[in-house]
């Protein structure tokens, strides 16, 4: 492995069903504060779904809301707080400056929303193509919100999505810092954003599955781990993090994060929809030897579990073979909050756990009301936030359709 | 409808795809584009807009005549006049 540079975190930009800042959104983690909501959406009627609150007119005029995506104003809502918490003022960048920041935003998929809505308003109007939009193009587009982003920030540099399924949020993260190493850009605005709740597809789809989670209670919808667990809640959001090479950031003295220590990803080769515990225990050995660690030194393990049956499941036993013998490891999980939020669950459920490294809480997974036996692991922090003392070391799973994993290791600095 | 009221349903239309712009000073024999911030993906909008609320097709060789707000009331007052305000709207949907 070449000496490549250090990479750090030095500013987070969210919007999560519970919270449009990270100090909001640790609150209601530690909280058990949920954000899932009733939602109703055409052809599928009434069902659940984690719905993001900010507000968008914050930062873009309203011809730029007509004209763009949902994806593209979480993604500049979050691009923008991202730098503004890293005391970065965006008038300040010189243009050779803009010209040297990249945009790398994940995404589980894009144009669904656009296309339905134009199908939806050509079919009401017997589907004559007259009334199809000129905006679809620039809308579907799979770089949609990384270029909506440049246009309303200014950015010059590379900016582009990266489609990984579920895996989308860490593999942006894993992209910026990559570009960061090779000296492709001097800043990064990298995580993943999601629109999926404005697309009936994506409810009916995993309602064929019989993987779309239901409840009365729609805080209790999303129950990772929990016996009567019965699949997804749907969730809109996004998390960017602005990242930077360490050298960078401590020169201009940045408040860190943590540093992007490692990661790791690889395919199943196995199945469309089903995970596959074998790849991803590789996949998170992969990641540690990466970051030159052992498991026992992984202080939170951020799973991906999104309360499908086979899913929880077989991440368990991947965590249970990786970390059995391992006291201080503890496990969690954010989507049993948020739901899933997609595109961005990688990002933002990293980040939602970075403050442990300042209050050395470990937020809880909540809505366990009963332990499946297939899901136990050792230290599974259950419903309410634990005390671990320091915690050095997080290590954030998000894995994905057709079978892609990915796992990331973020390492709080030496003090 | 009358001049007064296609003056009226264009600037509504006009608003609708320029929603950030001030209309109430708007010059009928200006440009638009000199006055509101307007680009040709914007123009499109203004000819969807026609075209779903009052059924009115536009074609290319005569989008010239929309230039201006007095322009649009001239070219559209033919198509528009038998209309019924609010119910031309209706029946065009």
């Amino acid at each position: 492995m070449p000496d490549l540079p250090r990479v750090v975190i030095t500013g987070v930009g969210l919007s999560s069903p519970n919270g449009d800042s990270l100090p909001q959104y640790r609150k209601n983690l530690l909280a058990g504060v949920s954000g899932v909501e009733p939602w109703e959406i055409r052809h599928v009627g009434r069902t659940l779904a984690g719905v993001c609150h900010f507000d968008p007119l914050r930062w873009q005029k309203k011809k730029e809301l007509r004209r763009g995506t949902r994806a593209g104003s979480i993604g500049i809502f979050c691009a923008r707080e991202a730098l503004i918490d890293a005391g970065i003022a965006l008038e300040s960048l010189t243009p050779a400056e803009r010209a040297r920041t990249g945009v790398y935003v994940g995404t589980t998929e894009h144009g669904n929303v656009e296309t339905e809505n134009e199908i939806h308003e050509v079919s009401q109007r017997d589907f004559d193509l007259s009334f199809w939009s000129h905006h679809h193009n620039p809308r579907t587009v799979a770089n949609n919100p990384a270029g909506e982003i440049t246009l309303n920030l200014g950015l010059t540099g590379p900016a582009y999505c990266i489609g990984a399924a579920c895996a989308a949020g860490n593999l942006g993260l894993i992209h910026g810092a990559q570009m960061l190493q090779l000296g492709e850009v001097d800043l990064a605005l990298a995580g993943g954003v999601s629109e999926s709740i404005h697309t009936f597809g994506i409810f009916a789809s995993f309602r064929a599955e019989g993987a779309l989670a239901w409840h009365e209670d729609p805080a209790k919808a999303s129950r990772p781990f929990d016996r009567d667990r019965n699949g997804i809640v749907v969730s809109e959001g996004g998390c960017l993090c602005l990242l930077e090479r360490l050298e960078d950031a401590r020169a201009r003295g940045a408040r860190i994060y943590g540093e992007i220590a490692g990661w790791h990803v690889n395919s199943d080769a196995s199945d469309f929809v089903l995970p596959l515990a074998e790849r991803q225990d590789q996949c998170i050995r992969g990641a540690l030897a990466r970051a030159e660690i052992a498991p026992d030194e992984v202080d939170l393990v951020s799973s991906h579990a999104t309360a499908t049956p086979v899913g929880d499941e077989q991440e368990c036993q991947a965590l249970r073979a990786v970390f059995s013998d391992c006291p201080r490891t503890h496990v969690n999980n954010t989507k049993s909050f948020i739901g899933h939020a997609m595109g961005a669950a990688g990002s933002l459920e990293l980040a939602g756990n970075l403050p442990s490294f300042e209050d050395g809480f470990v937020h809880p997974t909540i809505n366990v009301d009963h332990l499946d036996p297939a899901c136990e692991v050792r230290n599974l922090v259950v419903n309410e936030p634990r005390q671990v003392g320091r915690v050095g070391t997080i290590l954030n799973l998000s894995f994905g359709m057709l079978g892609i994993n990915s796992a990331l290791v973020v390492r709080r600095l030496a003090d | 409808m009358n001049r007064e009221e296609i003056t009226a349903a264009v600037v509504d239309i006009i608003q609708t795809v320029a929603p950030d712009e001030d209309l109430s000073d708007l010059k009928p024999d200006v440009k638009l584009r000199e006055q509101i911030e307007l680009d040709s993906m914007d123009f499109l909008d203004i000819v969807m807009e026609l075209r779903k609320r009052y059924g009115v097709h536009v074609p290319e060789s005569d989008y010239k005549e929309l230039a201006t707000l007095e322009g649009c009331v001239s070219y559209l007052g033919p198509q528009l006049e038998g209309l019924q305000g609010k119910s031309a709207r209706i029946a065009a949907r």
